[in-house]
């Protein structure tokens, strides 16, 4: 009866995860494929990857797309940490009041966040031609309360009595922030930066409506796939996603593995001296 | 709130005032404040006529009905097929449960369009599913371009949602309650039923929330995979915007979106209140 029991639940995660992973495995299988559409197999090549890299459109929305992670990434980052330490310090009401109206971006879809922020570029009049500041600005603006809300655990995990210690010492308010409070809140800084830099890279709606007329990768695909057939170069672009994507993936948990062990080797340290 | 002795810092409270007084009002507010405007006032004047033209329009109600039920369908299908996943996970050695979960976030780590445009070659008219289904003497018909696919894709997109959120609330679950449930003599059934589902709640409600939401507002979905035949209010407003130039309409639409989506957490809140805990994250 308990075989019995463990074998479909066995069998049941078997099928949710075929089910999540058989799109991922037939666009990879696909992305081998001689032919230039992926409706069919017929025979081996790796025409499609070499189709894929001398696409300029694809390079061009490729290269836009980083730009903009990177530096709506790391802005957000800056911005939203600031933030952060001082909303920490303020008043329980103000606080309160800022902190959900920064929650609206997280909470709103991500298409009205697009045309509200396309609404309010065409009225102050940042054109179309500067697509890629127009993405800047908005992706910046999304990623900020994730940033927010990854510090503040770690604001409310530290110890306020380390940074008057600093101030006790002679520290000026500055040199405390960077020498004591950044430090402390780093690990919660990175995976800040982290999530806005895939939900930079991840984004279409947004961009969408605040593109104009420079194009990121999401845009490039929805655009030539939309209607009728798939190039298989796409598939080709979704094999090397995966692989890429695995990999962060991989290196960000073993760095969170490793980190737990030194944690745990520091608290057998601090036990044995106690 | 529990503030261990914190000092309410006026100095320090100082450098998040650039964020506070220059980037959330322009950005945030001011944007939301457009799309109130372009709804409500034509030439500067308050008008209902975009709110009146919306809910009598032959294209924007059935689109809007489209939207609402792909949604429900999404969310229901994905916590009925999630919430096992998440249950079986988190029975699981931890480091097995944190491998194979790593199985459930890497898709969602995928852009999403390349996951929607998969399903499009599995699809196809002689793709894979069709001629499975053949062998097995199931003659399924066209596949693409119907809800039905649409529907597919929005599950397979947001399933992940699901089941991540359940996971980390199970995972909280004291064992001493489920073997405090055994010795006083429940069996399996009831044990889950009194014990673990109710205190699973505040996962379910974030699952809720992350799925929902999402798929109310999609678009891509519907225009890669369903036709012309499925049209979702997502559509319609990017259609208004992109092609049609027409923000009144557009954004008339995009209140309604915004409406429906306070709606829903409010009723949502308002269950998890009654259930008065701490509701379980994604991240």
């Amino acid at each position: 009866m308990k075989k019995l029991g463990k074998f479909i639940k066995g069998a049941y995660l078997g099928i949710i995860v075929l089910f999540m992973y058989m799109p991922i495995l037939v666009m990879i299988v696909m992305s081998f494929t001689e032919s230039r559409s992926a409706a069919s197999w017929n025979g081996f090549s790796l025409g499609a990857y070499s189709a894929l890299f001398a696409d300029g459109d694809v390079m061009d929305a490729l290269l836009t797309t980083l730009l903009v992670a990177v530096v709506a990434s790391v802005l957000a980052t800056i911005i939203g940490t600031l933030t952060a330490i001082g909303l920490y310090s303020m008043k329980k009401r103000p606080r309160a009041v800022v902190e959900s109206i920064t929650q609206l971006p997280m909470v709103n879809p991500d298409l009205v966040t697009g045309i509200a922020m396309m609404l309010l570029f065409a009225f102050i009049g940042i054109k179309q031609d500067f697509g890629v500041i127009r993405m800047i600005i908005a992706h910046i603006t999304f990623n900020i309360p994730y940033v927010i809300f990854s510090v503040m655990p770690k604001l409310r995990q530290s110890s306020d009595a380390l940074y008057e210690a600093a101030l006790d010492l002679g520290c000026s308010p500055l040199t405390a922030l960077t020498k004591v409070v950044i430090p402390d809140i780093m690990p919660g800084i990175i995976s800040g930066l982290l999530l806005a830099f895939t939900l930079s890279i991840d984004d279409f709606a947004i961009s969408l409506f605040t593109g104009g007329t420079s194009t990121n990768l999401s845009m490039l695909i929805y655009s030539k796939t939309a209607k009728g057939g798939v190039h298989t170069k796409f598939c080709a672009l979704s094999a090397l996603m995966f692989v890429v994507v695995g990999i962060l993936l991989l290196i960000v948990n073993l760095r969170s593995i490793s980190q737990e062990k030194q944690a745990a080797e520091q608290n057998k340290k601090v036990m044995r001296r106690v | 709130m529990q503030r261990k002795g914190t000092v309410i810092d006026v100095k320090r409270a100082r450098i998040a005032y650039p964020y506070i007084f220059v980037w959330m009002p322009l950005f945030i507010v001011a944007p939301m404040i457009f799309v109130l405007y372009y709804a409500l006032f034509r030439d500067g004047q308050f008008t209902l006529d975009f709110v009146k033209q919306v809910f009598s329009d032959t294209t924007y109600v059935p689109a809007l009905w489209n939207s609402v039920w792909i949604a429900l369908v999404t969310t229901v299908v994905c916590l009925l097929a999630g919430y096992p996943v998440a249950y079986i996970l988190s029975h699981m050695k931890t480091r097995t449960a944190a491998l194979v979960s790593m199985l459930f976030i890497l898709p969602m780590w995928m852009n999403m369009l390349l996951r929607t445009l998969a399903w499009k070659i599995l699809l196809y008219d002689d793709g894979i599913i069709i001629n499975v289904l053949s062998w097995f003497g199931i003659n399924s018909g066209q596949l693409l371009y119907t809800p039905g696919a649409v529907l597919i894709a929005t599950i397979y997109d947001f399933l992940p949602f699901m089941i991540l959120p359940i996971y980390t609330t199970l995972m909280k679950i004291d064992s001493s309650h489920i073997e405090a449930a055994h010795d006083l003599g429940a069996n399996g059934a009831q044990t889950f039923m009194k014990v673990v589902l109710p205190q699973s709640v505040p996962g379910i409600i974030s699952g809720i929330t992350m799925v929902f939401v999402p798929a109310m507002s999609t678009f891509a979905v519907s225009t890669m995979l369903g036709g012309k035949k499925v049209l979702l209010l997502g559509q319609v407003i990017e259609e208004k915007f992109l092609a049609n130039k027409s923000f009144g309409v557009g954004s008339t639409l995009s209140l309604v979106l915004i409406v429906l989506v306070i709606l829903s957490m409010v009723i949502m809140r308002s269950v998890d209140r009654e259930n008065g805990r701490e509701g379980g994250t994604l991240w």
